[in-house]
């Protein structure tokens, strides 16, 4: 049995920053250059070294999962990216099904963009769609043409695409429960067959927190946000798409398949800027800007900025807060009689799913999703 | 200079009372007490200049650091008058100057023919000087009035010369001026005490009678007894009795303060200094106490002894379970040196294993509670401090309640509250504001007198317990702080009173109960309702709080059930950050409190209980 190594390849670049995000990502303005092209060559080439010094460190693998994530991978000429995955394929064996994940931005794709990267071997695109109202997408800072997003499906679908997701976010400012019923109706009227859906978290040093603390956008109530999340839930189960993750939802064979390496304590290396990884109990990420990356990489260092090697209580507390996030649960023989004892509790206030529990499955029903958080504390203790 | 070498002055258990002048001196805190003390010690020999230290006689750390004094110490002064010419032992007792510790005071001033009221002449008359000076006259002290701080650019001696002879019923020329600091009058003042002051009476041939005014425990040699001797002697290695405990001690040292212990051939009447017995609590050597001889014991004992009682109470908690074994450990350790401190183990459903200790007032409240967490490391809650009542239920009986848990349940027919008279000193112009606060806190008039054109006393008859809760602070912030307080218990009034209880979803949280005025509970309920709504995060059922007077609701607030927590997303980068979360979080559960199903952090029954003596002892410590 060989082993397993996913891949994770940060791509920290966008055209501009939406007024919620705080990734690792930066615009030409912030990076005091304008020639992306010039910057993204450079930039490969540090990730394919790095691939490099994953192989020496990993020894042979079979590579199940690709994840292009940013920033917007989409920014970068397809052939770029196309030199990673060959970079991946001659240091590591190519698993025959495996699934290579882009993000890309609605907005700036184009058609033959994506001829181009499904032709190197991508079978899956994930855009963030986030709202289809124009109010509301004009609070998160991202564009005015919801209907960008119908588009790039298409032009998906159309080049052949077999797997394609759409990124919801609800709770913004000013959404009300209309305006998120009609993102989710747009959505599922569209050709794809996975959505995620998180809650708005607005997160310090962002634009959105210090409008926020200026008074100038209210956040809603947190209730409204869990009747939205039940009724996105209910929306996305009648047409034909199972929950399997607390965020995300899928059409049967459209589950995220590196996603869920990340939840079952697979192994996978996160190449590039402030990329984590996960490797034989040990987690590590990169430095974060893509100039410090480079500099290390160039010296011929390894690009790790911090590690942690985890003790077998961190591995069970994992364990516990990874799995109860599925839609599989936790078996009742992995818990020990007090954490059972309080499964038992959630189980009787009506949080767990009693066909599951009768399966002796730890299973959280759609009450249990709202507060899942919470279950996963008193489970730790 | 008519300083004696000590070795050739009058000798204890040697000296005549002829010779012998015991005094003490009064004031209002910061008035110079400890710097005049100072300079007497300097000029009289007993201490050069090379070893004086500020403040020489305060021993604790917390006294020096609030500049108050609150153990007394006892001084032999040798001094050649510059009146006659003649060699006289003075004996200078310091004074606790805190209304807590008034017994204290009381007993040093019955070891004393007189006493030096000393009046900052800066300030003026304030209302400990008028408690003190009371306090002398009632002990038959004869009085000598000093105006200090003559040096200060600020002082007007000519003004309070006048107010201060008005008070003592002497002429204002008769009003001694000084500067503790820059000695200007000391000497002078020293010729006055003898002068003034008269020697002690006493029968040397009749059987020992020597009063103990003061006690302090000291780990290498135990308990240190400071006695003044009225009639007969004591000697070395003499079988001696306390009267009040009648247990047998030998004197294992006997001598005089100078200002180290040094010891001496004995004491003979009128003299002051110290005994170790051996005994290990001060308990065992009681303030007020007479000591008297094993074999031929005198028959009365000297008057005015009494037990210490504490007349506020409070819960003190350890805010990590684990430490309740050092907390009591803490607790008989400072029980050694301090007789009035009293503690019994409290349980509270909410707050755990803890006590319930009793203090003379507030300030000696904050003291223990300090000197708990500085000197012995613990980390505490304490509950808002409470009186003692006295209630009288439907069926005839009598229960003393110090803890509001221990309020009866059923009907009470009489609740009876302690009583003490206020005297406020202030400038004229906050009389107004000052019979407000009173009033508020329901307070009778006494009366009022003006000291002068623009200085009045005002006097007040109120509960203590409107007392314990940041009535010194209020007078302070209306008057810009140029009020000044004094009480003293003076029995006990019925008072329509309740007793207010908190309750978290039906059940009642004991930390929370409080007794207050009829009048005040609704706004009790709302204020600890509202507060508790804040503080106690939102669990997965509603949860009701409510304030009720036995079964009666009187306010009530809720807290919504949560239905969402954070739906963050968990991919690769986010899986570390929120493990550490968790455990984090778990470290908090372990400071939360379960009141039934409810979790109640640690930080909501700080904040809930906090009264504002400890916010003034935070704001103190930065």
């Amino acid at each position: 049995m060989s082993q397993q190594l996913s891949f994770y390849v940060h791509i920290p670049y966008c055209a501009k920053r939406c007024g919620y995000c705080d990734f690792n990502t930066y615009t030409p303005g912030e990076l005091k250059s304008g020639d992306l092209d010039a910057l993204s060559s450079s930039y490969i080439d540090s990730t394919i070294r790095e691939i490099q010094m994953a192989s020496q460190v990993v020894g042979p693998a079979v590579v199940p999962t690709v994840f292009f994530g940013g920033g917007t991978p989409s920014l970068l000429p397809a052939a770029q990216l196309a030199r990673v995955i060959g970079a991946i394929r001659s240091n590591f064996t190519i698993e025959q099904g495996v699934e290579i994940t882009l993000e890309v931005n609605p907005d700036s794709v184009s058609r033959p963009f994506l001829d181009e990267i499904k032709s190197v071997g991508a079978t899956r695109i994930s855009m963030g769609m986030q709202s289809a109202v124009g109010s509301v997408l004009k609070t998160l800072g991202r564009t005015h043409h919801p209907e960008s997003v119908g588009q790039a499906v298409t032009m998906a679908r159309a080049s052949g695409f077999e797997h394609v997701s759409v990124d919801l976010i609800y709770g913004s400012p000013g959404e009300t429960m209309e305006d998120w019923q009609k993102s989710l109706e747009y959505a599922l009227s569209l050709d794809i067959d996975h959505i995620s859906a998180y809650a708005l978290i607005v997160e310090k040093g962002t634009k959105l927190a210090a409008q926020v603390n200026r008074g100038e956008l209210t956040m809603p109530p947190d209730d409204q946000s869990a009747d939205k999340y039940l009724l996105a839930d209910e929306l996305f189960e009648a047409a034909g798409f199972s929950w399997y993750e607390l965020s995300n939802w899928s059409k049967p064979g459209g589950q995220c398949r590196h996603n869920i390496a990340y939840w079952d304590g697979s192994f996978w290396w996160g190449v590039g800027a402030g990329a984590h990884s996960y490797f034989k109990g040990k987690r590590w990420w990169n430095v974060k800007h893509p100039g410090s990356y480079q500099e290390r990489i160039s010296l011929g260092q390894s690009p790790e900025s911090c590690h942690e090697i985890l003790t077998p209580g961190n591995l069970l507390d994992e364990f516990i807060m990874l799995q109860m996030r599925r839609r599989e649960g936790i078996m009742h023989s992995r818990l020990n009689s007090s954490q059972l004892s309080k499964a038992e509790d959630f189980l009787c206030s009506g949080f767990l799913d009693t066909a599951s529990w009768s399966d002796l499955r730890l299973v959280l029903n759609r009450n249990g999703r709202l507060i899942a958080d919470r279950i996963v504390r008193e489970l730790v203790l | 200079m008519p300083a004696i070498d000590l070795s050739k002055a009058p000798q204890p258990a040697a000296t005549r009372p002829e010779q012998i002048r015991n005094f003490c001196i009064i004031a209002h805190i910061d008035h110079g007490k400890s710097t005049l003390a100072d300079r007497m010690l300097g000029i009289t020999g007993v201490v050069d200049a090379r070893n004086m230290r500020a403040q020489y006689l305060d021993r604790m750390d917390i006294e020096r650091e609030r500049g108050i004094t609150i153990k007394s110490q006892a001084v032999r002064l040798p001094w050649r008058s510059g009146l006659d010419g003649q060699e006289y032992i003075l004996n200078m007792i310091d004074t606790p100057g805190h209304v807590d510790f008034t017994y204290e005071v009381s007993r040093s001033l019955a070891a004393c023919e007189g006493a030096i009221l000393l009046v900052d002449c800066a300030q003026g008359i304030e209302a400990q000087t008028l408690a003190n000076l009371h306090l002398a006259m009632e002990n038959d002290l004869t009085v000598i009035p000093v105006l200090n701080k003559i040096d200060l650019p600020s002082a007007q001696p000519d003004k309070f010369a006048i107010e201060l002879s008005k008070l003592v019923g002497c002429r204002p020329e008769d009003c001694l001026r000084v500067s503790g600091k820059s000695g200007i009058g000391v000497e002078g003042l020293l010729d006055q005490i003898v002068a003034q002051i008269p020697a002690p009476k006493g029968n040397s041939e009749g059987p020992a009678r020597a009063l103990i005014f003061d006690s302090v425990y000291d780990t290498y040699r135990g308990v240190v007894t400071y006695v003044r001797v009225f009639d007969g002697h004591l000697s070395p290695r003499e079988q001696i009795q306390m009267f009040s405990t009648g247990v047998k001690h030998e004197l294992l040292d006997i001598g005089v303060i100078s200002p180290e212990p040094v010891s001496s051939k004995g004491l003979g009447v009128g003299e002051v200094g110290y005994l170790i017995t051996g005994v290990k609590e001060v308990r065992q050597s009681r303030v007020g106490d007479t000591v008297t001889s094993f074999h031929r014991p005198a028959l009365e004992a000297l008057s005015g002894y009494e037990d210490p009682k504490p007349m506020v109470f409070s819960g003190l908690f350890p805010i990590d379970g684990d430490q309740y074994p050092l907390l009591q450990d803490a607790l008989d350790k400072l029980q050694l040196n301090d007789a009035a401190l009293v503690y019994e183990p409290e349980n509270s459903a909410a707050l755990g294993f803890g006590f319930r200790c009793g203090f003379l007032g507030l300030l000696h409240m904050e003291i223990v509670r300090e000197r708990l967490e500085r000197e012995f490391d613990l980390t505490l809650i304490s509950t808002a401090p409470n009186v003692v009542y006295t209630v009288t239920t439907e069926s005839g009986q009598e229960l003393v309640v110090t803890n509001p848990s221990e309020y009866p349940n059923g009907k009470v027919a009489q609740v009876r509250e302690p009583l003490v008279k206020a005297t406020i000193l202030s400038p004229a112009d906050y009389i107004g504001t000052i019979m407000e606060l009173c009033q508020q806190r329901r307070g009778s008039l006494i009366g009022m007198d003006y000291l002068s054109e623009d200085r009045v006393e005002i006097r007040y008859a109120l509960p203590l317990a409107e007392i314990v809760f940041d009535f010194f602070d209020q007078l302070k912030s209306r008057t810009r702080g140029y009020a000044s307080l004094d009480y003293e218990p003076i029995g006990e009034a019925e008072g329509d009173l309740v007793k207010v209880d908190i309750l978290l979803q039906g059940e009642k949280v004991d930390a929370f109960s409080s007794i207050v005025h009829r009048e005040k509970a609704y706004s009790y309920g709302v204020m600890m309702t509202s507060k508790l709504r804040e503080l106690i995060p939102r669990q997965q059922f509603e949860v009701p709080i409510q304030a009720a007077i036995g079964a009666k609701i009187i306010a009530r607030e809720t807290i919504r059930a949560i239905r969402k927590d954070v739906l963050a997303k968990c991919y690769g980068g986010d899986i570390s950050r929120k493990r550490k979360l968790l455990e984090k979080q778990r470290e908090g559960k372990k400071r939360m409190k379960m009141v039934g199903r409810v979790e109640v952090p640690q930080e909501a029954f700080i904040a809930a209980l906090s009264t504002n003596s400890d916010k003034e002892s935070g704001k103190a410590k930065k």
